[in-house]
């Protein structure tokens, strides 16, 4: 592998982590603060592509479809929380899970019934379509730079929001003590909606970015849930800068893991088994810290 | 005491019934009871996980999966496997897979060991999909059905849909059994003490996690039966039968029927396959297939169930509970 092959494929794992991190870290948050376990969150990351690709149609631009998209998603938040969420508070894991799982399935069918089962792709805007050389044969898309960009920004921001501001310290507050933040006369039921709505919106927004890199599918929420699933483990569930280093980990593992080649006497380990690297991953952290690597012991 | 006694009176008839029906029920009646007692076996089988030691696995679809390729590579193409030889082997090949899972997984608890499972299942999951090794994402086919046959004596022919739903339901009944037993056993008691308190447990001197690996164990082979059984029905296997949409069906199944219950399960696996087929056979309305978007009210029924029958179907009618 030379050096520009290298260098596209870390800034190609380098831009998948931070993408899974705006996923995972809504996951994280929402499980975090509100006890909740979100089977449907990549849902929303669906929800959010398939957004893009309709708004952006209607509208001419991606441009004007993402804060439209925004608007949408953090009302479907909401709404969804009013709904469905807030009853599950006082109700088990179990009980979560089901709900949540069910979710997944009525999610999948209205998006079948709303925008069909076909396969879309999402132009990149033309402002950022161009692409950098590298070599006389290789270049790197601008667009992949600017996901990187804005997640880091996002990422900041969300850091600065939870542990630099009054509502973040509210926010953090409610996740130890319930009970106490609400009898300081704090509306504890609005901080979870506004989490929650947090939590979609960053998913659904990671959906609308990605969707000019990844296409519109059926069933692309399901694949990367289960990918946030394994960062938010590997990460300590609850924990967002968990989230982050578990996200970029797992960006890398599963970059290099379909690029390298790996023999082990003449069976080929890599990149055949590439699909299961960040599962082996999981395991081996789990055996080593059992509560993730940023997880409050159990 | 009146109300054990009811209930073995309903259970004996509801035994009779089963045993009865291939007698006057046509071939797709008895498939599809053969369907609902196979995936009964599976729910009851993540039963003993959940409502016994409380532990909640995601990913129980693998044991289910892993015995139906272990059958499809232990025949020989176009040939018959025996099945007094095969079904032992995938029953031993779940079973010592959920030996190593149980190992790792069990190091963790309560929301870690849900994604845990979930992700040792998935691990599998693209084993099976990505290589090689047994036919990649299109699967295997089982062309010809295990023989039965010992010493040239052949008790039944599973060719046969009849012969075949008499075999479903003889397990059927030996794993309902077994389950009852262990429940009522000591080792069921030690696992119902650890679900409510394990360090209190872990103080009277019992080795919870032997415990918990052991159940995990018992619950991965009598899965591999459901998925062993399953492989034989449908004459294929692939990715699918290990995949987490699967773990999640049969989660559903248990808690639908109600977790921690003896009948639940078998409840649950009736009452869901029912409604799946009910609702695909529903008519199209305007432009829209209904029964192609079979999945939407099912989505909502399993929503109103978490929220509102969170208990189970066998909780409401006063079935017995898990402490008794």
């Amino acid at each position: 592998m030379d050096l520009a092959t290298f260098l596209i494929q870390l800034l190609n794992a380098v831009q998948y982590g931070l993408l899974l991190f705006l996923i995972a870290g809504g996951l994280t948050l929402i499980f975090g603060i509100m006890g909740i376990i979100n089977l449907a969150h990549g849902s929303f990351y669906m929800v959010g592509a398939y957004l893009a690709w309709s708004l952006s149609m209607h509208l001419g631009s991606l441009w004007l479809a993402l804060p439209a998209g925004i608007v949408l998603s953090v009302l479907l938040g909401i709404a969804l929380e009013w709904l469905l969420i807030r009853r599950l508070y006082r109700l088990g894991h179990l009980q979560q899970v089901l709900l949540t799982y069910g979710l997944i399935l009525i999610v999948e069918e209205l998006r079948s019934i709303i925008w069909g089962d076909e396969v879309h792709g999402v132009p990149a805007p033309d402002l950022l379509s161009a692409s950098i050389p590298l070599t006389d044969m290789l270049s790197y898309p601008v667009y992949r730079l600017w996901i990187s960009a804005v997640c880091i920004v996002l990422a900041a921001l969300l850091y600065v929001l939870i542990q630099r501001t009054r509502l973040g310290m509210t926010i953090r507050a409610g996740a130890t003590n319930r009970e106490m933040v609400q009898s300081l006369g704090i509306d504890i039921d609005l901080l979870y909606r506004f989490v929650f709505a947090l939590g979609v919106a960053l998913a659904a927004f990671a959906g609308m970015i990605a969707a000019p890199v990844s296409s519109v599918f059926p069933g692309m929420g399901n694949q990367v849930l289960i990918v946030c699933f394994v960062v938010v483990v590997i990460g300590g569930i609850g924990s967002v800068k968990g989230a982050m280093i578990g996200a970029l980990l797992i960006g890398l593992v599963d970059t290099f893991g379909k690029v390298v080649e790996l023999k082990v006497g003449s069976f080929r380990l890599l990149p055949e088994l590439a699909g299961m690297s960040v599962y082996l991953l999981m395991a081996v952290v789990l055996l080593w810290r059992p509560a993730g690597l940023f997880g409050k012991r159990a | 005491m009146s109300r054990p006694r009811n209930l073995a009176v309903v259970a004996l008839v509801i035994l009779v019934a089963l045993f009865l029906l291939p007698f006057v029920a046509e071939k797709f009646t008895v498939q599809f009871a053969t369907r609902i007692l196979i995936m009964a076996i599976f729910a009851m089988s993540l039963n003993l996980l959940i409502g016994q030691a409380g532990l909640v696995s995601l990913g129980h679809a693998a044991f289910f999966g892993i015995a139906g390729y272990c059958l499809a590579l232990s025949s020989p193409q176009y040939q018959a496997a025996n099945f007094w030889t095969s079904l032992p082997l995938a029953m031993v090949a779940a079973g010592a897979l959920a030996l190593v899972i149980g190992a790792l997984v069990l190091r963790t608890g309560g929301i870690y060991f849900i994604m845990a499972t979930l992700a040792f299942a998935q691990m599998l999951f693209f084993l099976l999909h990505d290589t090689g090794i047994a036919g990649g994402s299109d699967g295997m086919y089982i062309y010809v059905r295990p023989d039965a046959g010992v010493f040239g004596w052949h008790p039944f022919d599973l060719e046969k849909f009849g012969d075949f739903y008499f075999v479903v339901l003889a397990l059927f009944v030996i794993v309902f059994g077994f389950i009852a037993v262990l429940r009522a056993s000591l080792f069921g008691r030690v696992l119902a003490g650890i679900r409510v308190n394990e360090q209190r447990m872990r103080s009277l001197g019992f080795a919870t996690f032997r415990y918990k690996l052991a159940c995990f164990v018992i619950a991965g082979m009598l899965a591999g039966t459901a998925g062993y059984l399953a492989a034989v029905q449908f004459g294929v296997v692939n990715p699918d039968m290990l995949g987490w949409h699967l773990s999640g069906a049969v989660l559903m199944m248990v808690i639908l029927g109600g977790m921690g219950t003896l009948a639940g399960p078998v409840v649950g696996a009736a009452v869901m396959l029912l409604l799946e087929l009910g609702l695909q056979s529903m008519p199209e309305a305007g432009t829209l297939h209904l029964g192609k978007h079979w999945q939407l009210p099912m989505g909502i029924a399993i929503v109103l169930v978490a929220l509102y029958l969170p208990n189970g179907i066998a909780r409401l009618l006063r079935w017995g509970s898990a402490d008794d």
